[in-house]
């Protein structure tokens, strides 16, 4: 249901926090984080996931496969 | 790297023959100075040279455009705007270390507020310091509130400091307006190619319209939004300068071409930097082993781009959290927390008297510089040759050989003195790393150089700088550069009539590419 963010691979530019358009992206300790709970994996708003689009450090904002993908969960 | 840049070297010459380009710079006209005497040197070097008086006016105490001024004022950027929206292959944002000197490289962020308070903090206590720029780490108009906030809270706190701005230019067009009023004269654009075609292999993706966008029309779109955001500068009598990485066999034949793009769009002066590349960075071209140019290369390409327009040859390449005098480095001491505990007394009148100060040094320097030229109206000879300088600043070869991080390069010919271009060198007397193996990086460094003017040197390097056939020179010590060099020129001419110097053509050099160790 939810991209994350993986903090060792955080630069922390910052360029992914004002592209969300679920504001559910903040600063903690340092990094970036991601709050599941907004997360929409951008659907309905952009055709990709913007935090990923955004990125410069590769494989960064990924996927929490903790969570089920938010399409499943919007069908069920 | 030496024998793949030598066996390169002979591509860059392509673009224009090196008779052609000797003959356009002789050409070159506008190079007049106010003094009224019959030999100037062109260009930024130490004049106004063709750029229009409005336009010299803005620039001439501008450490980063007027190579003259470098020497006497002070520049510091403050690293506010960590986004960026485009992806270059020479840049790797994940590195990040402090003894690191290069563009997009920062050791700490900075809010606005605490910006604003670093920039009066160090103005107060470097009188020189007349400029403050937004250069990253990432892209200033990636992170348009922040940029623009620092922006205004330093216009309200000290209006005297000039601000300035670098950008990628993908979202230049939409914040004209803002630039203008922040009061914000001075822009530059790094445009590396106007071709998408070139484009594709230096810019893997941007990010636009919220989407990232990849291959050629990646750049399709990004040299289209330079343009436009260059010639809405133009419009708005905003001064822009363009900056462009050579990047050996990617872009370097086309620079000609981007050169002549930005000159009709209006951009006053192009400053050509060579790629800094090493596997080290972590960069796409470090990593693919992608070379930067040598000493030789960079200078062709230049000297090729001259006489169209004002070449900028004093870049340093300077950290987005720089601060002092182009080539040192002064942030470690106005770190935040530094700066928190300061107590800042903001003096403009202090400020400015100091500055006069400056102009009257200036003033002597250019004037020591024009009587040591009228000594050469009689010389004529095709002779050109370059010349290395140890200096602290303040345009006097103040600096001992074996302290020096960088060597200024000069051109002497009978035209006078002309600025090229430095060599950054690794520290090599004060020990800790590699000292045996210091002595022979300079020497590479300088190794298209005749001579080398110091303040002092120790006997071992005179030896060994003798036995590569550079001149070391100590007998100008603390004597203004350009007179000095001039005085040096006109003996060695002298002595090539006379023969007791064979004039022979120097090598090539190189261009620092590993990692830069402050001081």
């Amino acid at each position: 249901m939810a991209y994350k963010i993986i903090s060792s691979q955080c630069t922390a530019c910052s360029a992914c926090e004002p592209e969300c358009p679920n504001v559910a992206i903040r600063e903690q300790d340092g990094t970036f984080v991601i709050n599941e709970k907004k997360c929409s994996e951008c659907i309905g708003h952009f055709d990709d996931p913007q935090c990923v689009a955004v990125c410069p450090v590769e494989n960064t904002c990924v996927i929490d496969t903790q969570y089920p993908r938010y399409l499943d969960l919007a069908a069920a | 790297m030496q024998n793949q840049a030598q066996s390169n070297s002979v591509s860059v010459q392509e673009i224009k023959p090196l008779d052609k380009v000797l003959q356009q710079i002789a050409e070159h006209k506008g190079c007049g100075t106010s003094s009224g005497g019959a030999k100037a040197s062109c260009g930024s070097s130490s004049g106004q040279g063709d750029m229009a008086p409005e336009v010299w006016e803005k620039v001439k105490n501008h450490p980063c455009y007027s190579e003259e001024a470098h020497h006497h004022y002070a520049r510091m950027h403050v690293a506010v705007a960590p986004a960026c929206n485009i992806q270059c292959n020479y840049c790797n944002r994940k590195y990040d270390c402090a003894n690191e000197s290069r563009p997009g490289v920062v050791s700490e962020k900075l809010t606005p507020e605490q910006a604003s308070r670093k920039v009066l903090a160090v103005a107060s206590t470097i009188p020189q310091m007349t400029v403050l720029g937004i250069a990253g780490p990432g892209d200033p108009l990636a992170n348009p509130a922040k940029t623009f906030k620092t922006f205004e809270l330093i216009y309200k706190a000290a209006p005297d400091i000039k601000l300035c701005l670098s950008t990628n230019g993908l979202a230049l067009p939409d914040h004209i307006e803002a630039i203008k009023s922040f009061n914000v004269d001075h822009v530059t654009i790094t445009i590396n190619m106007v071709d998408p075609e070139v484009g594709q292999h230096i810019y893997p993706w941007i990010f636009w319209n919220h989407k990232r966008i990849t291959g050629i029309e990646a750049s399709r779109i990004l040299t289209e939004r330079q343009m436009q955001g260059l010639e809405m500068l133009t419009e708005a009598g905003i001064l822009c300068k363009v900056n462009s990485v050579m990047i050996p066999g990617i872009n370097d034949h086309h620079l000609v071409e981007v050169n002549r793009a930005v000159k009709s769009r209006g951009a006053f002066l192009h400053n050509i930097m060579p790629l800094i590349s090493a596997p080290e960075h972590g960069t796409v071209f470090g990593l693919s082993g992608q070379r930067g140019p040598s000493a030789q290369e960079l200078k062709a390409l230049q000297d090729s781009c001259e006489g169209e327009m004002n070449m900028m040859r004093h870049c340093r390449q300077c950290r987005a959290d720089a601060v002092g005098l182009l080539g040192e480095d002064r942030s470690s001491e106005f770190s935040t927390e530094k700066v928190m505990e300061m107590d800042i007394q903001y003096d403009a009148e202090g400020r400015a008297a100091y500055q006069e100060k400056v102009e009257q040094e200036r003033l002597a320097t250019a004037a020591a510089k024009e009587a040591e030229l009228a000594n050469l109206v009689e010389e004529f000879s095709d002779l050109k040759i370059l010349v290395a300088v140890a200096t602290k600043g303040h345009g006097r070869i103040n600096e001992h050989f074996g302290h020096a991080q960088e060597f200024q390069i000069y051109e002497l010919s009978t035209e006078g003195s002309k600025f090229v271009g430095h060599r950054r060198v690794d520290l090599y007397c004060q020990g800790g790393y590699g000292e045996e193996d210091t002595l022979p990086t300079v020497i590479r460094a300088i190794n298209d150089c005749v001579a080398v003017f110091v303040a002092k040197i120790g006997g071992c390097p005179k030896d060994e700088l003798r036995a590569a056939g550079i001149d070391p020179v100590d007998k100008y010590a603390h004597e203004f550069i350009e007179q000095s060099a001039v005085r040096y020129f006109k003996e060695y001419l002298g002595k090539v009539k006379s023969g007791e110097v064979v004039h022979l053509a120097r090598g090539d050099a190189d261009l620092r590419q590993g990692a830069y160790i402050a001081a």
